[in-house]
């Protein structure tokens, strides 16, 4: 479903990544793991536009995006749960569940939609007219992901969903991810918690300062000697 | 409550006003119907500015300039031919100002639609900036058209600005207006382009994200508010019959900020409060510039000193409550019917909340 082809991103004089492949089966989980700094979130970016790509080519869908705008990229399902939540806070709950919805037009889609969204976050439900800046990390980040998934993304890029939460409400996001993933919507996930999106994932890459240094499939990479010292400590 | 019901108190409370307007017309002395009239302008201007500023959460300055051509593109419009010959000495008018004589409504509509046409050409490469880059950017941009005005004689008369500027301008026009403004933009805030103002206000990568387009949304929200500046310059150009390139100096926008701080950023409801307040604290704080005595220490004649209150006013707004007024409230019929039914019965205000 996506592919990305020998993909070089420079911030200034820095080589943030340095000819990175990789591609996104359909239906499937995919994830990038890696530590701080190894590019992770600029492959994201960069898949988005929000990065510009100094060389190389992505291609989503066999049509090559690399040139397109983020607004054209996300018209065709290709959905971003942005790093850190980023919410809209002064804005209600149910505001920012609908201008998930921002580009789609069909009023009843997005009404069973939103079903959706309250049967997988019931907390959301709950707080429909709450503002969206006073709920917890947690509840934010359901959010994020509940907005995402209002744009009905056929390809879902989370950028680190667990950061900052409780361990118990990474595992419920991580049920989430999967639940959704069920339903039919192919899903990258960066993380840096390895072990947990190791778990999920049908085929990892784990990045290193820019390159992809390992790939293989998630519950075998999570028995490689080389994983377990670097980030599951042994 | 049902839409109707809503709607009928709306055309109620309009039409209320316009009895009061009636009354106030005749009934007021020139002198507070002038103050009147400048509080409408300036809810007008401080309304439009809120749309960029309060919900786009663009800091743009140069709110000054779209009033500014407004203001004497109005002006060119509407002062008979005769006067513009009186008028027009060292260079004469080009044409076709110099032939064009328009009903006031047409002119200000002209107005605005100019500024608009600016806001789009100064919009589209400024507002990639951020911040106080924009801010500083779109000042230039004001200032730029007030030099430019003193430099061009032979369409504003230079320094020397126009005069004999038929004053149509009355509550009729002014309130009309504001409510045609507020009418506007409570609508463009409702739909879902206001939506994605405000989710551009919030966060931009985000707005992004979910398919917002920022130039467009950000250059519109520019444009409808530089229409309403250009009507509100235009207004204020036919209220003071005569207009010159220093009316329109950055504390022109300056005030329009003050109006829209302390009404609360995002609240057109406070906007429309904090502008009446201002005009009319302007008025009454004229006592204390002509030097009082406390008894134990006398204060000598400061001119501009009322300005220096409103500078300690924005203050405290800014330290104490930064939302100012009414935060992003909105004044509502359903809000005002829960108001008083919370003074009614005091006992269930806490099961209520705001609304």
């Amino acid at each position: 479903m996506l592919e990305v082809k020998n993909l070089h991103v420079h911030y200034g004089g820095i080589h943030a990544l340095k000819g990175i492949n990789f591609s996104v089966p359909e239906k499937k989980i995919i994830t990038l793991i890696g530590a701080n700094g190894a590019g992770k979130s600029t492959t994201l970016r960069t898949i988005c536009g929000l990065v510009d790509k100094s060389d190389g080519k992505i291609f989503y869908k066999d049509k090559d995006i690399s040139d397109f705008e983020t607004r054209e990229r996300t018209l065709d399902g290709l959905v971003m749960v942005p790093e850190g939540r980023r919410i809209f806070p002064n804005l209600s709950v149910y505001e920012n569940l609908q201008l998930g919805a921002f580009k789609r037009n069909n009023q009843k889609e997005i009404k069973s939609d939103l079903n959706w969204v309250y049967e997988l976050f019931p907390r959301l439900k709950e707080r429909l007219t709450q503002k969206a800046g006073t709920l917890s990390g947690g509840e934010q980040q359901m959010l994020a992901v509940g907005r995402a998934l209002m744009s009905r993304p056929e390809l879902l890029l989370m950028d680190e969903p667990s950061l900052g939460l409780a361990p118990l409400l990474v595992k419920e996001i991580f049920e989430i991810i999967e639940e959704i993933n069920e339903q039919g919507t192919t899903i990258l996930l960066i993380e840096q918690n390895a072990y947990a999106a190791l778990n999920i994932a049908d085929y990892a890459y784990v990045m290193e300062t820019g390159m992809i240094s390992l790939e293989g499939e998630g519950k075998e990479l999570l028995k490689k000697d080389e994983v377990i010292k670097a980030y599951l400590g042994a | 409550m049902s839409k109707t019901k809503k709607q009928l108190l709306t055309t109620g409370a309009l039409i209320l006003l316009g009895i009061c307007i009636l009354w106030a017309q005749s009934n007021f002395n020139n002198y507070t119907l002038r103050i009147l009239n400048l509080s409408a302008i300036y809810a007008i201007l401080g309304v439009s500015l809120n749309l960029i500023f309060g919900f786009t959460g663009q800091f743009s300055l140069g709110h000054a300039g779209f009033m500014a051509i407004g203001a004497y593109t109005t002006s060119l419009l509407i002062i008979p031919k005769y006067y513009k010959e009186m008028t027009f000495l060292i260079e004469p008018l080009i044409w076709p100002f110099s032939v064009l004589q328009l009903p006031f409504i047409v002119a200000l509509l002209l107005g605005g639609l100019f500024a608009a046409i600016f806001a789009i050409i100064i919009g589209l490469p400024v507002l990639r900036l951020r911040g106080d880059y924009l801010g500083i950017a779109t000042l230039g941009f004001a200032e730029i058209i007030r030099v430019i005005a003193n430099n061009i004689p032979q369409i504003t008369n230079g320094a020397l600005g126009l005069k004999g500027i038929p004053a149509y301008t009355n509550l009729w026009w002014t309130l009309g207006f504001t409510v045609f403004t507020i009418f506007v933009i409570k609508r463009l805030i409702a739909s879902s382009y206001g939506r994605a103002l405000m989710a551009i206000r919030e966060n931009e990568i985000a707005a992004e994200a979910i398919g917002v387009s920022l130039t467009y949304h950000k250059v519109m929200s520019f444009t409808v508010s530089a229409f309403f500046a250009g009507i509100g310059g235009g207004l204020l150009a036919s209220l003071l019959t005569t207009i010159d390139p220093r009316a329109f100096m950055f504390v022109m926008t300056f005030n329009i900020l003050i109006v829209v701080v302390i009404g609360g950023l995002g609240s057109i409801t406070g906007t429309v409060i904090a502008a009446f307040l201002f005009n009319f604290m302007l008025e009454y704080l004229r006592p204390i510039e002509q030097g009082f005595d406390l008894g134990f220490i006398s204060f000598p004649e400061i001119p501009g000193l009322r300005m220096v209150t409103f500078s300690l006013a924005l203050l405290v707004v800014i330290i104490y409550n930064q939302n100012g007024l009414m935060g992003k409230l909105e004044f509502t019929w359903q809000g005002l019917f829960d108001f008083i039914d919370r003074i009614k019965n005091p006992k269930n205000s806490d099961e209520k909340g705001v609304s």
